[in-house]
């Protein structure tokens, strides 16, 4: 919302003797936040109005004229010009030597075919104009300001209007009053703590009849609009506005165009009630119907384009036709025209919502519609249409006809709350006075009268005692209420889940890998990128009605695309080596459930140098291990399409399914665009959370020495190293500590199809060191199982 | 005797002297002083001596050993030394040779501020908890105070699931409000730090994906003062303690009176210019604006079951983007949610 502050100091609260700086700080910490301020002459600097003495033909061209011109100094300047329409005697806006014009336009002195040119004479699109800013002047020449109150020296910005600073507020939606001047002029007179003037329009009338005899106002749709006031005008004449007008209205972005139309832009400016005028010839039959708009009918509104409406849309028909979309835009079959001679007046008060749906179903949210959206006071209907008639009289721009009609459906019943000191000042934690409070209320308008608050129609925000307590809050100052620190007896703290995530990630870093965030939408497409088979049920994702784009549309089911997605984005930042990881919810919608189940997922993504599906298998375990869970077990997958068939492996935990690891499908990986070996790990975090080991306590230390046993097997190559661990610890017999590989041959000596492998066996008891005999037991009860179960024989 | 005994004492100490391997000088302890040695030779003469000579000769012949001895120890000291010396020098590496590699990952800049700022909350007796971000209406808007027809439910804003507009991203954290509340009788202390979704386009300012922090206090006598002070402390604890704030009104609708805390401009201090041009970081306001705050609108705690005549609260919401960007210079929020692996290691 803008306010020019000339408006506010002319017409309400005088703070011309307050700096913009200090406005609009006290603006903003009183309650009325200040987006920015712009001071209307700061693009127009040292033009000045000159008087043109004497003008002469320049002796060296056909088209240019050089003027003597006096700019309010002991000597007049020269100027050379090739404008047409000056002559001696004109007062003309004159640019300096250095001088700037709007748009950053620099004017220094020159010589033009020779003669000497001490600055410029400007046209009114030179100064930033329009000709709808100053109807009357010349369009192709220089703006000639004979009929302006000015004089040779004059600052131009003072013929413009542009003595001024435009304040730009950002209006919090509780506070519809404020989308006005009258509004925002209270506020500054309630943040100054100075007495604002009021002003009740007086409307003289005229001997032009009564509207009775023309109008009829209907209003079906009572629950679409509150109220309905309107007048008339006779023998409109119309034509531009006056000048003051018009500055007003340019200065707050309102484009001037005629005297009526001018007139209700006006009032919506000063009042915040959008006001709407009709040619009276194009209101079928006299008729105005507010009703909801049939299916299927068309409006042609002002702006040239064909809406189709529907119902549930306010229209202003006449007997027949919409002629406007009700606090939306005017019709174009009843606008105003030149030649318009009676206007009806429109003041009404629509259903915020219902104009909001509207303005969004159709794409075209107006000035009007957006104060509209915030619920305007149905109070002000009437005396906004009282001020546009008075405007009407003081413009002398047509004859006010006797009556007005105003259709009352809805008025909020007037409201009164107790004023509670003691709670308002147990609540803000200050002490002050009722008295003070009363005061603070009064210069918002707030009537007291004892301990009974009389809540004005315009501030349909206030409903209870914190409501007032942020009014007597803001008027006494948020910064001077005294800072205090309450006691608290709550112990803070993470919960044990996010402690355990919180050391992922630590662990996840000091193995290399980087964090990542992703989004938690996804495309669709994703499923088919990842190979995932058409009867997955991680294919049945929720999906947003209303997403940005397809790209985004569905929650993921699967961390993993997101994964390749950034692996594959930083390939083509041509990152040679990649480690990332990424602790991230997926949803999974639950059958008669409202909400989706929203479980962590850690999933760890590489490629480059030292990759391979080991490097990544070992980093993993070392996670788990830093994280304290069971032991995992690895088993391999052939059949997820995601991943390679033959590097693949299942993750599962005390028989709990809880990831995947492998290389990724080369298909999937060229669908991202990787072209290298890429590697990944799928956990779910949450599930690994309940696999923690309960906590731990002290082994005591060995006291007698382990013995080591090697033994090296020769076994067909579909012998995994696991099954031979198993069969180990299962045959082996107690005093079997560990079992570790340390090679695998495959060449000379091994015969085709076959692999030795070595393993190393340790061997220990807790109370007494072993004997040759002993650990030789052991060990043979394993060969002679590993040769039973796997075929695998010791070399 | 004496004269040989003193000859050997000067050639032996000359040629110890001379000696430059360790080799050399076990040679010549040998020849020196070992059985068949030169000294040897002459002290197995001392049986000729008269009985008056013999302790004026054995004291010199000890006293020559005695030097000999002392001599070559010194100088196998000095070779060994030296040897040492020179094995050192041969071992001398450039110790400016990089150390070999560990890359250490890195933690995304955003989790960075955003465990710090958990941190400092939790040392303040806070409990963070977690929630559903698929949320419902009823806790993301109804319960929150934001009625049917409110702007901020519409679905060019909100992204919805079903047809009731009923299921929805939630768009603030402050359904962690609702929810804990639910769960906790006061006094309590929450932080409810998560994802949140608008339907906002991607662009250096906006995210269709972003994260906010709520806090929530509600105890016996809480005020507004009691507010001020919470978040004073708590941003000199992020900002520094010479971080200027101030609060201004605003509004929310689930909290009331509602108000906005600022802190001064660290590029201007607060002037909102820089080299007499408009400064570019509060872009000439003078001011940043921190977060979003007030005391709990008492039909938001009836809401959940707590008397709004006994218990009051204040509540807070700040977003961690703005904050993480404002403090790591961070220009462009597109570079969040890229992830380049160098972005990544700058932090």
């Amino acid at each position: 919302m803008l306010l020019n502050r000339k408006w506010l100091h002319e017409d309400f609260v005088d703070l011309s003797h307050v700096s913009d700086k200090e406005f609009v700080e006290v603006m903003t910490v009183a309650g009325q936040k200040v987006e920015g301020y712009e001071r209307l002459d700061q693009q127009i600097r040292n033009v000045v109005v000159g008087k043109v003495l004497s003008i002469t033909r320049h002796t060296n061209s056909d088209h240019m004229w050089i003027c003597q011109v006096d700019v309010g100094r002991e000597e007049p300047v020269q100027i050379v010009t090739g404008a047409q329409n000056v002559h001696q005697g004109d007062l003309v806006p004159t640019a300096l030597h250095n001088s700037y014009l709007p748009g950053g336009v620099h004017i220094t002195k020159g010589k033009l075919r020779g003669e000497a040119s001490y600055g410029m004479l400007c046209s009114f699109a030179e100064l930033g104009l329009t000709q709808n800013d100053v109807p009357d002047a010349y369009a192709d020449g220089i703006w000639i300001l004979n009929d302006e109150d000015c004089k040779p020296g004059d600052d131009i910005n003072a013929v413009i209007g542009n003595d001024d600073t435009v304040v730009d507020f950002e209006i919090t939606n509780n506070r519809p009053d404020c989308y006005s001047i009258i509004g925002l002029a209270r506020e500054a007179a309630a943040a100054f703590g100075l007495p604002m003037r009021h002003h009740e329009p007086v409307v003289h009338g005229s001997d032009a009849g009564s509207m009775y005899e023309m109008l009829d106002v209907e209003v079906p749709a009572v629950d679409l609009c509150n109220r309905y006031s309107s007048r008339m005008v006779k023998n409109v004449k119309i034509g531009p506005s006056p000048k003051w007008l018009r500055q007003r209205l340019r200065a707050n972005g309102v484009r001037p165009i005629n005297n009526i139309v001018d007139i209700t832009n006006y009032v919506m400016l000063e009042y915040g009630q959008p006001m709407h005028a009709f040619d009276y010839r194009y209101v079928g039959s006299g008729k105005i119907v507010v009703r909801e708009a049939v299916a299927g009918e068309t409006l042609t509104t002002l702006d040239g384009n064909v809406r189709t409406l529907a119902p549930g849309m306010l229209v202003i028909a006449d007997e027949g036709k919409p002629i406007g979309l009700a606090g939306i835009m005017g019709g174009e079959n009843s606008a105003i025209l030149g030649d318009t001679t009676t206007v009806v007046f429109e003041s009404a008060n629509f259903n915020g919502t219902s104009i909001r749906k509207t303005a969004l179903a159709l794409g075209m949210r107006t000035e009007s519609s957006g104060k509209f959206e915030k619920n305007l006071d149905p109070m002000m209907t009437v005396p906004a249409v009282q001020r546009a008639c008075e405007l009407v009289e003081l413009l002398g721009c047509g004859d006010v006809m006797d009556g007005i009609i105003d259709i009352v459906n809805f008025i909020p019943a007037p409201k009164t709350l107790p004023l509670e000191p003691e709670k308002i000042n147990a609540l803000l934690g200050t002490q002050i006075s009722e008295e003070e409070m009363v005061g603070y209320l009064r210069r918002l308008e707030i009537e007291v009268e004892g301990r009974t608050i009389h809540v004005p129609s315009f501030r349909p925000d206030l409903n209870l005692m914190a409501d007032i307590a942020e009014e007597v809050g803001r008027m006494y100052g948020y910064n001077q209420i005294p800072v205090t620190y309450f006691k608290n007896s709550t112990q803070g703290g993470y919960s044990p889940f996010m402690t355990f995530e919180s050391k992922a990630g630590q662990l996840c870093r000091s193995l290399g890998y980087s964090e990542i965030i992703t989004y938690s939408f996804v495309s669709p497409t994703i499923f088919d990128q990842i190979r995932l088979p058409a009867g997955s049920p991680l294919r049945n994702a929720l999906k947003i009605q209303n997403p940005l784009g397809e790209d985004t549309s569905i929650m993921r089911t699967t961390v993993l695309p997101s994964m390749l997605d950034i692996l594959s984005r930083n390939n083509a930042y041509h990152n040679k080596c990649v480690k990332l990881y990424e602790i991230g919810k997926v949803y999974l919608p639950e059958e008669g459930q409202p909400l989706p189940q929203e479980p962590k997922m850690l999933v760890l993504g590489t490629y480059g140098d030292n990759a391979t599906f080991f490097s990544l298998k070992g980093q993993l375990e070392a996670v788990f291990a830093g994280l304290r869970v069971k032991k995992a077990r690895y088993t391999a997958v052939h059949d997820d399409p995601s991943y390679h068939p033959g590097r693949c492996a299942k993750v599962t935990i005390d028989g709990v399914d809880v990831g995947v690891i492998g290389q990724i499908h080369p298909l999937v990986a060229e669908s991202y665009g990787l072209d290298m070996d890429v590697y990944c790990a799928e956990i779910n975090f949450t599930r690994l959370f309940d696999l923690r080991l309960p906590e731990v306590t002290y082994t005591p230390l060995p006291k007698y020495p382990a013995v080591t046993r090697d033994i090296s097997l020769v076994c067909d190559e579909a012998v995994t190293v696991a099954q031979v661990e198993d069969v180990v610890a299962a045959s082996a017999g107690k005093l079997l500590r560990s079992v570790k590989l340390f090679d695998i041959y495959r060449g000379a000596g091994v015969p085709e199809g076959k692999k030795s492998m070595a393993f190393s066996l340790e061997l220990r008891a807790d109370d007494r060191t072993l004997t040759d005999a002993e650990s030789e037991n052991a060990l043979s009860k394993a060969v002679t199982a590993l040769a039973e179960q796997l075929g695998a024989l010791r070399r | 005797m004496k004269e040989q005994l003193e000859q050997i004492r000067q050639s032996a100490l000359a040629a110890l002297d001379a000696a430059d391997t360790l080799a050399a000088l076990e040679e010549l302890r040998v020849k020196l002083l070992g059985k068949k040695g030169e000294l040897t030779a002459v002290l197995k003469m001392m049986g000729k001596l008269s009985p008056e000579e013999r302790p004026v000769m054995g004291q010199l012949a000890n006293s020559v050993r005695a030097d000999i001895e002392a001599e070559l120890e010194r100088r196998k000291a000095a070779l060994n030394a030296a040897a040492l010396e020179r094995k050192l020098a041969s071992e001398a590496i450039d110790v400016t040779i990089p150390g070999d590699a560990v890359e250490l990952g890195h933690q995304h800049p955003m989790n960075q501020v955003l465990q710090q700022v958990k941190d400092i909350f939790v040392g303040l007796g806070y409990t963070v908890v977690d929630g559903p971000e698929v949320e419902l209406a009823d806790y993301n808007f109804t319960r929150l105070n934001i009625e049917e027809g409110h702007p901020s439910r519409d679905r060019s804003d909100t992204f919805y699931f079903d047809d009731n507009d009923a299921v929805l991203l939630r768009t603030q954290t402050s359904s962690m409000q609702i929810r804990f509340m639910e769960e906790h009788k006061p006094p309590f202390c929450m932080l409810a730090p998560g994802r949140v979704f608008r339907k906002d386009e991607a662009d250096a300012t906006h995210s269709p994906m972003f994260h906010q922090i709520e806090g929530l206090v509600v105890d016996e006598h809480i005020t507004m003062g009691d507010l001020k002070g919470a978040l004073i402390a708590i941003m000199q604890a992020i900002y520094g303690q010479d971080a200027q704030t101030r609060f201004r009104p605003h509004h929310f609708p689930f909290t009331e009176p509602s108000c906005e805390m600022d802190m001064q401009c660290h590029k201007c201090h607060g002037t909102g210019e820089v080299d007499g041009g408009v400064c570019p970081t509060c872009h000439g306001e003078g001011w940043i604006e921190l977060l979003g705050a007030g005391m709990v609108h008492p039909t938001v705690l009836a809401n959940c079951g707590i008397d709004p005549e006994k218990w009051s609260g204040f509540a807070f919401g700040m977003g961690l983007e703005r904050m993480a960007m404002g403090r790591l210079k961070i220009n462009d929020l597109r570079l969040i949610f890229d992830n380049n692996i160098k972005f990544l290691e700058q932090f």
